[in-house]
Order: C-alpha cells, then structure tokens, then sequence
C-alpha cells in the first residue's frame, strides 16, 4: 500500500491556451497516504492550477500541454467527465477558500454536506446523517446532532468552514485538496479551523495537499512543503527542512516575511507621542440602521466611544477581528460616515463630521487609502488619469510620474489600466492616490489584508519610508497583528466596537492587559512547528481570566 | 492521449455567429437609407406618378402606387428617414433623461432616489399608448410632441436600468474614493461610474429604439402621429390599409419594414450580448 503513492504528478505543464508563458511548469510530486503536502506561493504561483489538476480539472482558457496525474491507478487527466464524477466527492474532494459561497443558501447544512454520500448511492441518508454529525462533533461544532439542521447564513464563518471540511471529508477520501481554507477568517477563528481539521485528516489518514500563501499556518499542517514560483517547484523538503535551512532565495525571503514582530529591526529612536497631535478623535459613537428617537443613537452601534490621537511621524494601529468595527472608525474619520457623537480635530482645528463640509484644504490634508485594491480603482481609468484627477482636484500640479516613482512603480505605468496590474502595483498606485494630495493624515484601511506575505511586506516597508519622508500621521488599520509589531508606535485594540487596550507597541506586546489582546497575540500563527498545539492551551489560559468574554 | 487533453481544454475564442452579422446589415442597410434618403427617393414623395391607386409593381414605381396613386417606393424610403430620425431622437431623449436621472438616483440615495424612483413607477404604471393618446389631443400632432411624449415614456425604463447598474458600481470603493476627496455629482455620474456601464446602455438604447419604433408607428397607425403629407411607416400601412381588400400589396411592405428593422435591433443586440456572455466565461 505505501509502495503506490495517492497521487503522482508527472512533469506536469498546463499552458493559457491562447499561448504565453506556462501557469505550471513542468513540476513532479508524490504524496503518500495520509501524508499532508503544502503548496505555497504567491498568487499567479501555479498553486491553485496545480492543485486542481490533481481532480482533473483544468480551468476553462488553460490547457495541459504535456504530463500526467494519477490519482492511485487512475490517469485523471485522461479520465471522462463519467470516471471523473464518479471519483469527486468520495476518493478525492474539494474543500474551497470561500465556504460562504459554496454552500448553497437556501439548503439546510446536513443534507449539503451528505451530497456526496447521496449523489454517489454509498449508503442510506440515516447512516450518511450518521456519519456527519459524528464529524461535526470531531470538528468541535457545537450541538453537533442538531447543527446540521440549520441553514448556511445561521451559522459564523468559521463553522462554516467546517462545514466544508466535512463535506470534505465525510466518505473518507484518499485525498482532500483545501484550497486557503483558512485565508478568510480572523486569526482566533482560523486557529480553531487549523486544529479541527488537523485532528480529522490524522484519525482518517487521509491525504492532503494545502494550497496557502501563509507559511506560518503552514508549517502548523503540514509534513513536507514545495514552494511554488511561477509555475516551478523551487524548493521541496519537510515542513522543519524549509522553516530551518530555507536554501533558495526566494524561500528565505518568504521566511523572512514571516518573522512576527521582530523589533529588533526599528531603528527609529522611541519619539512616539513626541510633538502635538495631528489627527484627534474623541468619543466616536457611530453605527449603522435608524435611530432611536430618544438617545439619537444608531440600532447597531458600531464604533461605540472611541478615542485616539496621531502625532506626525507616528503609527496608531487599529486592531481588531471583523466586526470590532474599525473600517467604520475610518469612514468616520475620512468623513464618508457622519458619527453620531464625538469630535474629529485636525491640528487642533474641529472637521465637520461629514466630507461635503469639509473644506477641500481640510479634505487635502486627510486621505484614506482602502482595503480592497481591486475595486479603489476604476477599472475604465488609466492610471496616470486616476493620479491626474486627485492631482488637479487639489490643484497641485501634476507629476504623476513623480507619484509613481515615489510608490516604486516605473512611470510607464501611468498608461496602463488597473487590470494590467498586480494586487500589490494596485496597492501601491492607491497610496500615491492619496500621496497626490500631499496630505499630513493618512488612513490605511487594511491596505495589507488581500496582498501575499512578500508582497504585504514590501508595502508595509513603503509606508515606513512615506512616513518617515513626508512626515505623515498614519493611522494603520489592520487585523493583522504581526505585521503591525514592526510598524506602528501606537496600539489601539477594538472589540465590538469598544477599544479594550491602548499603549505603546513594545509595552503591549511584551505584557498584554486585556484577555482579548492575549488571545490575539496567541492566535498569530508562529512560524515553528507545534505551535498549533501550544496555542489552544494559551488560549485557554487566555480566556481564562476574569474579564468575561461574551460569546 | 491528445484527444483526451483537447476534452478538458476550454474552448477557443468564439467566432462571431451568422446572427450577428445578418441582424446588424439589416439595421445599417436602413440606417444608410435614412440617411441618403434624398439621393435614393426615386421620385418626390409626394408626386402623383399614376393615374391609379394601387397599381402594381411597374418600371416606374417598383412598389407600386399608394392609395392617391404615389410611388410607394419613395414614400418607404422617405419613411424610413422620418421613422429612424424620430425614433433615433427619442431614444436618445430617453437615454440622457433617464440614464442622468438614474445614476443621479444611484449614487444620491435617500429622498431623492425615493421621490425619481415613485414618479419612475407612476409612469411605467401608465399604458403608453393610452398617455400618447391624451397629450397629443391635448397639444395637437407634431413631431416633435411625438418625439418627447416617446422620450419621457421610455426614459422611465432607462431610468430603472441605469439605476440598478449605478447602484452596483455606486458601493465600490473607487466611488468612495472620490467621494473622500469631495467629487460631486457631475465627475461622480460621468466619469467614474458611466465609463464602467457604456456597453449595457448602449445594448438598452437599441432595444428601446426598436420600441420607440413600434410605439410612434403605432400612433401613427391609428391617426396621431406623422400627419399627411408626410408619413412615417406606421403612417404608411395606416393610409394604404384599403389595399388589402383590393388585393394590393401596398400596406404589406411598410409593415415589413417595421418588423424587420425592430427584429434586426433585437436580435443584434442578443449577438453581442452572447458573445460577451462567452468571452467572459472564457477568460474566468
């Protein structure tokens, strides 16, 4: 049984089929029983590619130009639709980034995740019902004999998730190929997800191969590791192989980009706080739905009394999971959400709560740069028009070519369109954007989120060198707290809408106050093998204090 | 090997189908009839070329006579240019109404999408025909009554579509970039969001010319539209319906007409619309 690996690819290449350069090219592996192979990569990599040619699919617009997969004794790219059918779904499955869009939202949970018992006739409904909620229960889902009879939007993300894990998993494949089924998610829910899932796929040995861009969560999962660039194997090895003794270049610069909070490397003198503040806001109440006739305050509250302050040079970050509220605080502030409550100061000078009362001074000196660098750009706008209209909006004179060499990006760019560019060129043209204005307040709002972690790095290097150039307050909004550690001089942490903890960066880091700090500083996946296992016991002890964490 | 290969391998670009080039020969053969109307008319359209109404096909008038004995061929083409300009014109009226108004309701929200949007549904509520009806009683038949009553009836239609798919570009984050840097309406409607929506207005402009179309010829057919001398298509069946007992072909050709340039408008534009259908599946 060892002697027949679970599956085999084969100088495998898949090409766009109108020509160009290959996606995957040329790359060989083998995964054992219930060995556990990670794929990692930037996005553009060939890992997604690869990983789906292990079901025999290929993408409509690429094809295979030459190499083979064997799924146990089966070729499966020579494979019908009829064998392949009949080998998704119960020899190998598919456990997809985005539960929320692959669960269908009008059907309850059980009868989606015992599809694959049903469409394949394995067994009666009662047994396969059987079986997923024993799953559900390995998976840490609770209730777990009547969970399965709620519907998707009833459930949070992560147990959705896990939902798909099951369906995933429930006839007991050879192989499971997850593709980032954990990009999506807050670090405590991801950190919980990682550890279901590992749980399952040992007690099945079951294989997998785990497509991510995230070497720290990674190395929490798997045995052996191939790192992916452009459409290559550049390095294999053990998961301690890779993490300790990275050969290749670009292995280590990933490496690299994974070290958490090392603040060894700030050479900047501790001036945080030093200068009058530029940016004030005090006592932010804002939210979302009518309001209530009596107290004027909205029916979600959303930012719920929030207060900081910037000085020039100086990081605030803004930490918190999703819904703690602190893309609203940035919409506040940038005037786009008129507070209920509260004042916003610019150098000591009160700004009218919403954008159109602002003066275009005021406006010019606070820019926001916004999280999804896909959608902040007009897709119809070449980018030297994009630079150009916020250039002559501010009535400064134009330079977008300064603007482009100031974000790194060459000044040819300025005739391209948004999708010519990569994720991280995008990021980079939203900054100049703002830069445009040569404002004195920039707010990033998660700016890093969607980027992969080489390239999160270089642009929260960028910000570092804008910073310390023009002087900027920033204020750095972000969930992503090892990447904060090495940028921000101030840490603001939210929960629902509330700042839990406040204070500087290092006196944070080294002696957290509040348990809901600790437990995201103990959800940051390290980048050293076992910390999974250590870090639901120091969540535990986390959680454990006496502040109660509401549910 | 190869053969199982070319099995999972996405199809190539599709080639422009049959349809698409029949239904847009048809709308430009007609497009330049209008416009070179006055070097095609084989005679005044308002001659008399023959002693007899609806006399048949001959050397001088290949259509045929109408009913007071004109040459039915000149009459078409002078139609033509009649029906196309006005439809052209009204549609347009429509599309810059109603697309302003629309993308104006989308990125506004509140009272004002509210209150467009009521009056919106108010006169899509009404039977157009029926609102044709009274305001040409009312301020009599001229063409250009008949050019804003079509105008302001369709711009109700293009004001929901405009508005659906302004809504949708309205929440994405370049909108609220432009909104932090205090863009006001007029950049944010023409230059951020109308660049993204040209091609689906411009596939609803030539469905709603084909309504337009219909709906004047309507009008006219039943005596409120063009007024004699001149005559639109609709106009045309209208004065030569009598034909039909006589055995004439003479109402038949402008009815053609009618049909086959607002069957060609449709069929064109569900052309384009599959083949970008494809496309995109393609590139996904």
């Amino acid at each position: 049984m060892n002697d027949t690996p679970v599956l085999a690819v084969e100088a495998l290449v898949v090409a766009p089929q109108a020509g160009g350069a290959p996606v995957v090219d040329g790359i060989s592996l083998t995964l054992a029983k219930g060995e556990v192979l990670a794929l990692i990569g930037e996005s553009g990599s060939g890992k997604t590619t690869l990983a789906l040619s292990a079901l025999g699919r290929v993408r409509p617009g690429l094809a295979v130009r030459g190499g083979r997969v064997r799924l146990g004794a089966t070729d499966v790219l020579c494979a019908g639709e009829t064998v392949l059918r009949d080998l998704r779904g119960r020899r190998a499955t598919y456990v997809a980034q985005s539960a929320a869009a692959a669960f269908n939202p009008s059907l309850r949970l059980d009868f989606q995740v015992t599809e694959p018992s049903r469409v394949h006739r394995l067994r009666p409904l009662a047994e396969a019902l059987a079986m997923a909620h024993s799953l559900y229960r390995r998976l840490d889902l609770p209730d777990s004999r009547r969970i399965g009879k709620r519907f998707p939007h009833e459930v949070s993300g992560g147990q959705l998730q896990r939902f798909m894990v099951a369906m995933g998993l429930i006839e007991g494949p050879e192989l499971v190929v997850c593709d980032e089924p954990t990009s999506a998610l807050d670090v405590t829910t991801q950190v919980e997800v990682l550890k279901a899932f590992k749980a399952v796929i040992r007690d099945g040995n079951t294989a997998a191969l785990f497509v991510s861009h995230d070497l720290a969560v990674v190395a929490q999962i798997a045995d052996r590791i191939a790192v992916l660039s452009r459409g290559r194997v550049v390095e294999q090895g053990t998961t301690g192989e890779i993490l300790s003794s990275p050969q290749q270049p670009y292995t280590q610069e990933l490496v690299a980009a994974c070290r958490r909070w090392d603040r060894s490397r700030r050479p900047r003198p501790a001036r945080a706080g030093s200068g009058p503040a530029r940016l004030e806001v005090a006592g932010i109440i804002a939210g979302y739905g009518p309001r209530n006739r009596v107290t004027g305050r909205p029916s979600v509250l959303a930012v719920n009394g929030v207060t900081l302050s910037v000085a020039a040079r100086e990081v605030v970050a803004v930490i918190g999971e999703s819904g703690s509220g602190k893309s609203t605080l940035a919409q506040v502030i940038a005037g786009l959400r008129p507070p209920t409550a509260g004042e916003i100061r610019l150098a000591g000078r009160r700004l009218a709560p919403d954008v159109a009362r602002r003066s275009l001074e005021e406006r010019r000196r606070v820019q926001m740069v916004f999280q999804m660098a896909d959608t902040a750009l007009n897709p119809r706008h070449t980018i030297g028009r994009i630079l150009g209209r916020a250039l002559d909006f501010f009535g400064r004179e134009r330079r977008s070519a300064e603007l482009l060499e100031m974000v790194r990006l060459p000044a040819s760019y300025a005739r391209r369109r948004p999708g010519e560019l990569s994720g991280g060129e995008k990021q980079r043209v939203n900054l100049a954007r703002a830069l445009a204005a040569e404002p004195e307040v920039l707010i990033c709002d998660e700016i890093i989120s969607a980027l992969d972690t080489v390239v999160a790095a270089a642009i929260v290097r960028l910000v570092e060198d804008l910073r310390d150039r023009l002087g900027l307050a920033i204020v750095f909004i972000s969930h992503d707290l090892a990447t904060v550690a090495t940028l921000a001089d101030q840490l603001v942490v939210m929960r629902r809408g509330e700042v839990v903890e406040r204070g500087s960066v290092d006196q944070i880091l080294a002696n957290p106050g509040h348990p809901y700090t600790r437990l995201l500083l103990a959800s940051v996946p390290e980048l050293r093998i076992g910390w999974l296992e250590d870090a639901a016991e120091r969540a535990k002890v986390a959680t454990a204090e006496p502040v109660e964490l509401p549910a | 090997m190869s053969g199982a290969i070319d099995a999972v391998a996405a199809p190539p670009r599709p080639a422009r189908r049959p349809l698409f080039w029949v239904s847009l020969s048809i709308v430009a053969a007609w497009a330049l009839v209008a416009l070179l109307a006055p070097i095609l008319m084989p005679h005044d359209p308002t001659d008399f070329v023959s002693d007899d109404p609806f006399a048949a096909p001959d050397r001088i008038a290949w259509l045929g006579t109408d009913y007071l004995g004109r040459d039915l061929l000149a009459r078409l083409i002078g139609g033509a240019q009649i029906t196309l300009a006005m439809a052209f014109l009204a549609t347009l009226l429509a599309s810059l109404l109603g697309g302003t108004l629309g993308l104006l309701a989308a990125i506004a929200g509140g009272w004002l999408d509210a209150v467009l949007s009521r009056i919106v549904d108010i006169v899509l509520s009404l039977p157009k025909i029926i609102v044709g009806l009274v305001v040409v009683a009312a301020v009599g038949p001229s063409m250009a009554a008949l050019i804003a009553i079509a105008g302001v009836v369709y711009a109700a239609g293009v004001f929901r579509i405009a508005r659906a798919l302004g809504a949708d570009i309205a929440v994405l984050d370049f909108i609220l970039a432009a909104r932090a840097r205090g863009e006001g309406a007029r950049w944010l409607v023409f230059g951020e969001i109308l660049p993204n929506i040209v091609m689906p207005l411009a596939a609803d402009f030539a469905i709603r010319m084909s309504f337009a179309i219909l709906f004047m010829s309507s009008l006219s057919f039943i005596g409120l539209g063009v007024q004699p001398p001149r005559a639109d298509w609709g106009g045309l069946v209208r004065e030569n319906l009598s034909a039909l007992s006589a055995g004439s072909w003479a109402p038949i050709f402008p009815a053609l007409a009618i049909a086959s340039l607002a069957i060609a408008l449709n069929l064109l534009v569900d052309a384009v619309g599959d083949r970008r259908q494809a496309v995109r599946a393609r590139d996904e």
